[in-house]
């Protein structure tokens, strides 16, 4: 018996049938389960952005709450939205990798790390798109270990913050990776990115040993690398270099149409 | 040895022979997934499934099995199943799945797996090999639950997700443990688990593979 077991045919055989067989249920089970998992990676980037707009509850339809966000590609350099693209299915990472869709970053331009910088990408209008309620833009850079990803909220105005999140870090548990603590997050609620309004330069920033300014938030204590990665990566994103042009448009429009809202604000603060 | 009993392959695992305790196999595995307890029992339930049907599908065709290839057979089985499973969690437990990450995939080359298929599975009845599988899974599970639970409580400060100890960041007063929640702290953890077995299972504590001379005196250098 043991012979035959060992006979060039036998050899042959089984492993010419385990192999039909084992690859028969691997693909059922991935073609079978594809539509569900995609499913999955869309819920859980839609319940992000949801999340960051602060319209996600546990609990909360997804698909039903993001009826109301409106996605649209906006080319980065010069801050118009463009119809180039289906801004359903853009994806901002795959075209960053791309050299004919993306530029090299160098040396003091790049504070957030990246390398390359897509010239296109995916914002998303929560509300009326002509005049949204809030503007949630992708952000990413480096952290202390590796990239972080996420969105940040903001109001109308193109100034005021409504809230930030991190869905993809590899920050030390504990320390850095409090990024993703609510009670953290909670703090950027009506930060604000400048401190005046004909600022280019962004002027927010974490700061260590209590904020105190409307562009201050608290750092995470124990990671000072990953505040300043955080830190970085948003005065990148909303300088010039990142999305400073889109959010000008909303900046200025303010100004002009709502001086008293404005003053009111001031007054509040 | 004498000749394995269901129950007997069912609850031996679990403390007498532990994979991970006795055996130290599929340490890897336990140091990455424990931090939380969600975690640590969707990867033992993995593992379960995984070590039971791999035993089950490899004995019962182990008659067939040509020796010169019966481990890239195992590994077939068992890549395949891993597959299944990591799709499944894919699509079913998509949370889990992306805390789990590399993991799931890597239950391929979990000692456990492999080791009750090639010494257990290749010499036994298909039921029998399947209860195997299932106590070797439950025996990993149990060290990893273990694992979890400390690990949790102590680094930050709840059992499966629900707050016990309030911690700082959220403005209680636990200062969490930020070592527990690293990799490394299962080893003292697992550590512990073995000197706990060993005691009370003495049987278990392995014979000192270098003897001490008796009339060894401790004397000064000279």
């Amino acid at each position: 018996m043991a012979q035959s077991n060992n006979s060039i045919k036998k050899i042959l055989t089984v492993a010419f049938a385990l192999c039909i067989v084992c690859s028969v249920i691997v693909s059922t089970a991935a073609v079978g389960l594809r539509a569900k998992q995609e499913l999955n990676q869309e819920l859980d980037r839609k319940s992000n952005i949801l999340d960051v707009a602060g319209l996600y509850e546990p609990g909360t339809d997804v698909e039903e709450a993001f009826e109301q966000v409106t996605p649209r590609v906006v080319d980065l350099r010069t801050g118009e939205y463009t119809d180039q693209f289906d801004a359903a299915t853009y994806d901002s990472f795959q075209a960053a990798r791309d050299p004919a869709q993306s530029r090299t970053l160098s040396g003091e331009k790049d504070i957030a790390g990246l390398s390359r910088q897509e010239n296109f990408t995916t914002v998303y209008l929560v509300g009326n798109p002509d005049d949204p309620e809030q503007i949630i833009l992708p952000v990413r850079g480096q952290g202390l270990w590796g990239l972080m990803r996420g969105y940040l909220a903001v109001q109308g105005d193109g100034n005021t913050i409504q809230g930030i999140t991190f869905y993809s870090h590899s920050e030390t548990p504990g320390l850095g990776g409090e990024v993703d603590n609510p009670r953290w997050k909670s703090q950027w609620d009506g930060k604000e990115i400048f401190a005046s309004a004909d600022s280019v330069q962004p002027d927010i920033a974490l700061v260590k040993g209590g904020a105190s300014g409307e562009t201050e938030v608290d750092a995470l204590s124990g990671a000072s690398l990953t505040s300043k990665g955080v830190t970085n990566l948003l005065q990148f994103w909303l300088s010039p270099e990142g999305f400073g042009e889109y959010l000008a448009r909303f900046r200025s429009g303010i100004e002009r149409e709502t001086v008293q809202d404005a003053s009111t604000d001031t007054e509040g603060a | 040895m004498s000749a394995p009993t269901p129950k007997g392959v069912l609850v031996t695992p679990i403390f007498k022979n532990n994979p991970i305790a006795l055996q130290i196999l599929g340490i890897c595995s336990a140091l990455a997934v424990t931090s939380s307890m969600s975690v640590s029992l969707v990867m033992s339930l993995a593992v379960i499934f995984v070590t039971s049907l791999s035993n089950f599908f490899v004995s019962l065709i182990r008659n067939h099995i040509p020796s010169s290839i019966r481990i890239i057979v195992q590994m077939t089985i068992i890549a395949s199943l891993v597959i299944v499973v990591d799709q499944i969690l894919k699509a079913y437990a998509y949370e889990m799945s992306k805390q789990l990450s590399v993991f799931v995939g890597l239950i391929i080359t979990n000692c456990i797996v492999m080791g009750r298929a090639e010494g257990f599975a290749m010499t036994n009845s298909p039921g029998l090999s399947f209860l195997d599988g299932v106590g070797n899974g439950l025996g990993y599970g149990f060290i990893l639950m273990t694992v979890g639970f400390f690990r949790e409580l102590l680094g930050s400060g709840s059992v499966f997700g629900f707050t016990v100890l309030e911690t700082v960041q959220n403005g209680g007063w636990y200062v969490p443990n930020g070592l527990l929640l690293l990799p490394p702290s299962a080893f003292f953890i697992i550590g512990l688990i073995i000197w706990a077995l060993r005691a009370i299972n003495p049987e278990q504590v392995e014979e000192n593979e270098f003897k001490m001379k008796d009339n060894t005196q401790p004397k000064e250098a000279v």
